[in-house]
């Protein structure tokens, strides 16, 4: 980032205003040039400005009363006024586009780098951190508020250029006449604070309006999307109902905003007029008193006309304040979060199938309940290995471990017999692919979502597709591999999903795979067909990959050489499915339960035939 | 969905300015109200505008340089009367301001409303879940559009225009050789604005474009940071987001420099009409064609002459994708329901025993081949059916012809011998049911999810019906028990609870006619096994059609249809099919090799 001297600090406490002027001055600091350039250019705009109502008075006096009274003029004298307007004319667009330019470079330089920053902490910050904050939050910490943060850069140039103005114009007001500057000195201010006390009025209204536009579309999305369940029970009438309770009262916030704007808007574009009125009242008695000439109540009075509008930029700019400070803290938020894996150094080597060793391993979510409570179990290269569990027994938190998304908080995983931990960046990856059981999709083309950048021919793609059952209907879109995932009209199943990210593991031919419910959204059909294309995959002439599964129902776990089963946090039972299902009831329970239900089913269907048959002899008795 | 009303949905009828403003008053007469007062407000508003000018050439000429010297009185009595004006303007704008919003806020809530409740009309929504998004859109930030336009651009553009044209008029009356070099003088301008507003809009277009796929790339290591993490593409993720967030960043500020350059070709262009309102005002001056106050208020009339040709280009855009949205919004009304409320004519049925025919049923999607045809069937009262086939076999739209969410090609599906097509929604929904293979939870107590059918029923009620389905002790295992949030989307519960919740739901409904889609996804076994004993005393006593994908289901139906390429290919107990040698047996064999694998 910086080697400069360090970043200013926001002060944690303090109003609005304070801590609104500490970004700013965050701002500066991260682009000095930048602001340097467009407050230069905007400073020329506003001299340029100041010297537009002095030219005028000049010209009055100096060139344009002399010709009228005289009844000829020269021309060098029109030479000169043209010259002269328009070489401020000329300026003074040169100020307001290195202005402008100045101000958007310098607000979207400052939100690419915080862009920059929020995203490479996300990427940096452990997995526990983002299950902890929910996903809209943090898109909207990267996109919404670091722009929020950033809104004040717009007018601030401009607001700068202002302050210099209103200093040029009240010497040019003085140089031309004490009593009229005074009338400057009153009425300035007033338009000043008229606009202060406007954008803090307006300021709670407008963000009450956002938040009901936020309400709003959460119930239009809600709605549409439980829009089955709405539609079978013919509740259509109420949602309308639920969605014009918020409709309603954004419109009300609409209007209260406008109301706002429609009270204030005459008074602060009043003032300045109110003040030319002034001007020119005074303005006459000062000539008349011979203290002032025509040209400088012109010029006075052109003045107040130019300045009316730009002097708004200073309320722009604390308007915006109070909605920085919010978006700073909340994208300071995450830049100071902490935490985040350290890597070692060491390399995996081998080249067969991986080895997995797990030795006490202690793991828990909420600090007095263990997921994980002492697991131990070893994986030997090439074994095809079942992890079975009831519902919240730790099987994915296991699974995540492997491919160290989390660290165990005591204990450790060996691969080839080196500690996970000390190995160095992205080197696990090359060796252990995990398929979860939701398969996340890139906004890519289903190529892309395969490789993910890595350098895979597409024979070896169509290879993974085939194992993973997902040639057939990659086959039939549109453009094939090149189709982008997401585009219209091929949106897939999830258990198309599930299939492109089977793929996506074994295209890399991993030494270790892990599956979690990999295939739950899958046809039991298909489903078995994969199992079936992965035993001969994994465990062809040479056993290249060793697998760890995930598994609920029957046929998978019969793909196993081994099942392991978990239960309150420990390995409960090891052994061949046949053999658990001997000597661990628990686990007979669990796996038994499909076939448990077929069969109270067909218990209950007999039991009904008999009543019928006893109904139906008490009947004919 | 046909590609036309895909086109609709979208981009709204592809319909002139007049015809879409015609629509939009149908649809929300508030626009209309009153415009008459609004409009003379706002004429009076403007006036406002130029009465400076008018003092300021009033007190040149007759207060400052005329025959008698310096004439205070005049100038006095002057200004107090333009204070008056000023003062008078300042309350018509307050006036204008306030008509005019209250009057377009309460046209487009009207507008969203309406769009909202025809949206739940709409095959579409439940049809294809991808243009869900595009849907809310129509509902949420297309309106927004529309009103915030109106907020920021809209008012002013027109007070702009209103002052520019009244500023010509007082020019040509003081002058019209000095008005004719202003307009002159912002001739150049006006021939550049709509090529500079061409490259704004186009512009801005990229810049949206750019902040869709910047926010798709940021999403990435959010919402998928478990596969960048787990397959280590840190890298080639981040180097995407940079790509992404520096393309925004280029085409922002491009479109930034544009309006920039716009903006300052106005104040060229006025300072070039002062050169030439002075230049051209001395000389005739010298003529006692102009006087001196004449001159100098032209310099004031040019200010208000070059602001809203500045803005113009601004507001000329923002008008335009208000405009566009407020089509599309307008698209959406239009776009016609296909299945439709027979509403005040509709049969209202008893409720009862209910007997389902399917009458030589055809379905076709639109543009799209039949998924459904000649299925001509009859479903007895108290019969437990079981729909079977491969995906794609027409089970699904069977399904939802059953629950009237479409309705057939061609052909009839009878309720009681009634055609469902004439029965109405509020009979048809409480006497059939659907209970979707996710029930969908709204982000709300488990209470208000379970009574979401019935709002009406109370906590005992709701109770009993946990106890009836046997999920007393789920209910009880819950923390806050009926008041326990859900969570959004119910995601606070497993997909098993989910269903679970479904259930309850549809028991609380009541209906004589019970449809459900039986969920694929993995549930795990100990909830399984408390699915499946509510679903059994949820279906029993109530006529039951499920989409099973379990073999279980099939077994225990007594009936079993067995759908094949969109028709009926097989039909009757499981204990008959499995040995027929048919599709089903086919589709048994390879469920018992799923199921019994060692």
């Amino acid at each position: 980032m910086c080697s400069r001297v360090p970043l200013p600090r926001v002060p944690d406490k303090g109003s609005v205003t304070r801590r609104g002027f500490a970004v700013l001055r965050v701002a500066i600091y991260e682009e000095p040039w930048v602001f340097a350039f467009s407050v230069a250019a905007s400073m020329l705009y506003g001299a340029m400005t100041v010297a537009d109502g002095w030219a005028l008075g000049w010209a009055t006096d100096h060139v344009i009363r002399p010709a009228l009274e005289r009844g000829d003029t020269t021309f060098g004298a029109v030479a000169s006024l043209v010259s002269l307007f328009l070489g401020i004319a000329i300026l003074r667009a040169i100020g307001v586009v290195g202005r402008r330019i100045g101000a958007g470079v310098m607000q979207f330089r400052l939100q690419a780098t915080y862009r920059r920053r929020v995203t490479r902490q996300y990427q940096k910050l452990p997995l526990e951190w983002h299950h902890q904050h929910p996903t809209g939050q943090l898109l909207s910490n990267a996109n919404a508020d670091v722009e929020s943060a950033w809104y004040p850069i717009a007018p601030l140039p401009m607001a700068v250029g202002v302050i210099a103005m209103l200093a040029f114009a009240t010497a040019a007001m003085f140089a031309a006449d004490v009593w009229m500057a005074l009338v400057g000195c009153l009425i300035f201010p007033l338009v000043f604070v008229a606009n202060v006390i406007f954008q803090r009025t307006l300021q709670p209204l407008a963000t009450r309006a956002q938040e009901l536009r936020a309400d709003v579309s959460e119930v239009a999305h809600e709605s549409f999307d439980g829009a089955l369940v709405v539609k079978t029970l013919g509740r259509e009438a109420a949602e309308t109902e639920r969605f014009t309770q918020p409709t309603n009262a954004l419109r009300d916030a609409n209007i209260a905003v406008n109301k706002a704007r429609g009270m204030f808007d005459p008074v602060i574009d009043g003032l300045p007029r109110v003040g030319i009125l002034a001007v020119l009242l005074v303005g006459v008695g000062r000539v008349r008193s011979g203290q002032a000439d025509a040209g400088d109540v012109v010029q006075v009075a052109f003045l107040f006309t130019l300045i009316g509008f730009p002097i708004r930029a200073l309320g722009w700019v604390l308007g915006e304040l109070p909605r920085s400070v919010v978006g700073w803290d909340r994208v300071q938020r995450v830049l100071t979060a902490s935490g985040g894996l350290e890597y070692g150094e060491e390399k995996l080597t081998s080249t067969g199938a991986a080895r997995l060793d797990v030795t006490g391993i202690r793991f828990g979510y909420l600090p007095e309940r263990d997921v994980l409570a002492g697991v131990d179990f070893t994986i030997e290269p090439g074994r095809t290995v079942a992890m079975v569990g009831p519902t919240g027994s730790g099987k994915s938190t296991m699974t995540t471990m492997l491919t160290r998304l989390v660290d165990p908080e005591e204990g450790a995983i060996k691969v080839d017999g080196i500690d996970l931990r000390s190995l160095a960046r992205g080197e696990l990856a090359d060796s252990v692919a995990l398929v979860a059981q939701t398969a996340f999709l890139f906004d890519d083309t289903i190529r892309g979502n395969i490789t993910l950048g890595g350098d895979y021919p597409d024979e070896l793609v169509w290879d993974a597709l085939r194992i993973a059952q997902g040639d057939g209907f990659v086959k039939n879109l549109p453009s094939g591999l090149d189709t982008k995932v997401g585009e219209r009209g091929t949106t897939l199943s999830g258990g198309q999903r599930q299939r492109i990210a089977l793929a996506r593991a074994l295209v890399r031919r991993p030494r270790l795979l892990v599956l979690d419910d990999a295939t739950s959204a899958v046809d039991p059909q298909v489903e078995a067909r994969i199992l079936a294309g992965l035993r001969s995959a994994v465990q062809g002439e040479r056993a290249e990959t060793t697998v760890l599964v995930i598994a609920y129902r029957k046929a998978t776990i019969s793909l196993a050489d081994e099942v392991l089963f978990l239960d309150e946090g420990r390995i409960a039972a090891q052994g061949t499915h046949l053999e658990l299902q001997e000597k661990s009831p628990e686990y007979r329970e669990l796996v038994d339960a499909y076939e448990k239900d077929a069969e109270r089913r067909q218990e209950e269907a007999e039991l009904a035939a008999e009543l019928d048959d006893l109904d139906s002899e008490g009947a004919s008795a | 969905m046909s590609a036309a009303e895909a086109t609709r949905l979208d981009h709204g009828d592809d319909v002139g300015g007049m015809e879409t403003l015609r629509q939009g008053l149908r649809v929300s007469p508030e626009l209309a109200r009153g415009w008459l007062v609004t409009g003379l407000l706002a004429l009076t508003m403007t006036g406002g505008r130029i009465v400076i000018p008018i003092a300021v050439q009033q007190t040149i000429d007759k207060g400052l340089t005329g025959a008698g010297g310096p004439d205070m009185s005049y100038v006095a009595w002057m200004c107090l009367l333009c204070m008056g004006g000023i003062l008078v303007t300042a309350f018509a704008s307050y006036l204008t301001t306030v008509r005019l919003a209250t009057n377009s806020e309460r046209g487009l809530a009207t507008m969203r409303i309406k769009a909202f409740r025809h949206v739940h009309d709409l095959p579409v929504l439940t049809q294809s879940t991808e243009r869900r998004g595009a849907l809310v859109s129509r509902v949420t930030s297309d309106v927004d559009t529309v009103s915030q336009f109106l907020q920021f651009g809209g008012f002013i553009f027109l007070v702009s225009l209103g002052q520019m044209f009244l500023a010509t008029i007082v020019m040509f009356v003081y002058s019209w050789q000095l008005a004719l070099v202003v307009l002159v003088c912002f001739l150049p301008l006006f021939a550049s604005l709509r090529y500079l507003q061409r490259k704004m809009s186009a512009a801005y277009g990229v810049v949206r474009a750019k902040v869709g796929e910047m926010l798709s790339a940021i999403a990435e290591p959010v919402v998928g940071a478990q596969v960048v993490r787990a397959y280590a593409i840190e890298k080639r993720t981040q180097e995407r987001i940079d790509a992404s967030i520096d393309d925004y960043r280029r085409t922002a500020t491009r479109a930034q420099a544009i309006t920039g350059i716009t903006f300052s070709i106005g104040g060229l262009a006025a300072g070039l009409a002062n050169a030439g309102v002075l230049t051209a005002g001395v000389l005739l001056g010298v003529d006692r064609q102009a006087t001196l106050g004449e001159i100098l208020a032209f310099m004031f009339l040019v200010a208000l002459f070059s602001d809203p040709v500045q803005i113009a280009t601004q507001v000329l855009t923002d008008a335009q994708s208000a405009f566009a949205g407020w089509r599309r919004v307008l698209g959406v009304i239009a776009t016609p329901a296909d299945v439709v409320d027979p509403g005040a004519d509709g049969v209202v049925q008893r409720r009862g025993p209910i007997t389902v025919e399917f009458s030589d049923v055809d379905f076709a999607y639109p543009e799209g081949d039949l998924v459904l045809r000649d299925v001509d069937v009859r479903l007895e009262p108290h019969r437990r059916v079981a729909v079977v086939g491969e995906t794609g076999s027409g089970k699904t739209t069977f399904a939802k012809l059953l629950t009237r969410l479409m309705d057939p090609t061609s052909g009839a599906v009878l309720i009681d011998g009634v055609d469902a097509r004439s029965i109405a929604f509020s009979s048809l929904r409480e006497r059939v049911v659907m209970v979707p293979q996710d029930g969908y939870l709204f982000d709300s107590t488990l209470a208000d999810n379970v009574r979401f059918g019935r709002p009406d029923v109370s906590d005992a009620e709701l109770l009993d019906a946990f106890e009836s389905l046997g999920l007393t002790d789920w209910l009880e295992s819950l923390p806050d028990g009926l008041m326990s949030p859900v969570g959004q989307r119910g995601e606070s519960l497993s997909a098993g609870e989910r269903q679970l919740v479904a259930l309850v739901r549809a028991n609380i409904a009541d209906p004589d006619l019970l449809v459900l889609d039986e969920a694929t996804s993995a549930v795990d076994p100990g909830t399984e096994v408390r699915v499946n004993a509510a679903l059994e005393r949820l279906m029993s006593g109530r006529t039951s059609v499920t989409i099973a994908h379990r073999l279980s289901t099939a077994e225990a139906a007594d009936e079993v249809l067995v759908f094949d390429q969109g028709r009926i290919v097989e039909r009757g107990p499981h204990a008959d099919l499995v040995s027929a040698g048919g599709v089903y047996t086919h589709l048994h064999a390879s469920w018992i090799a799923q199921r019994s694998a060692p």
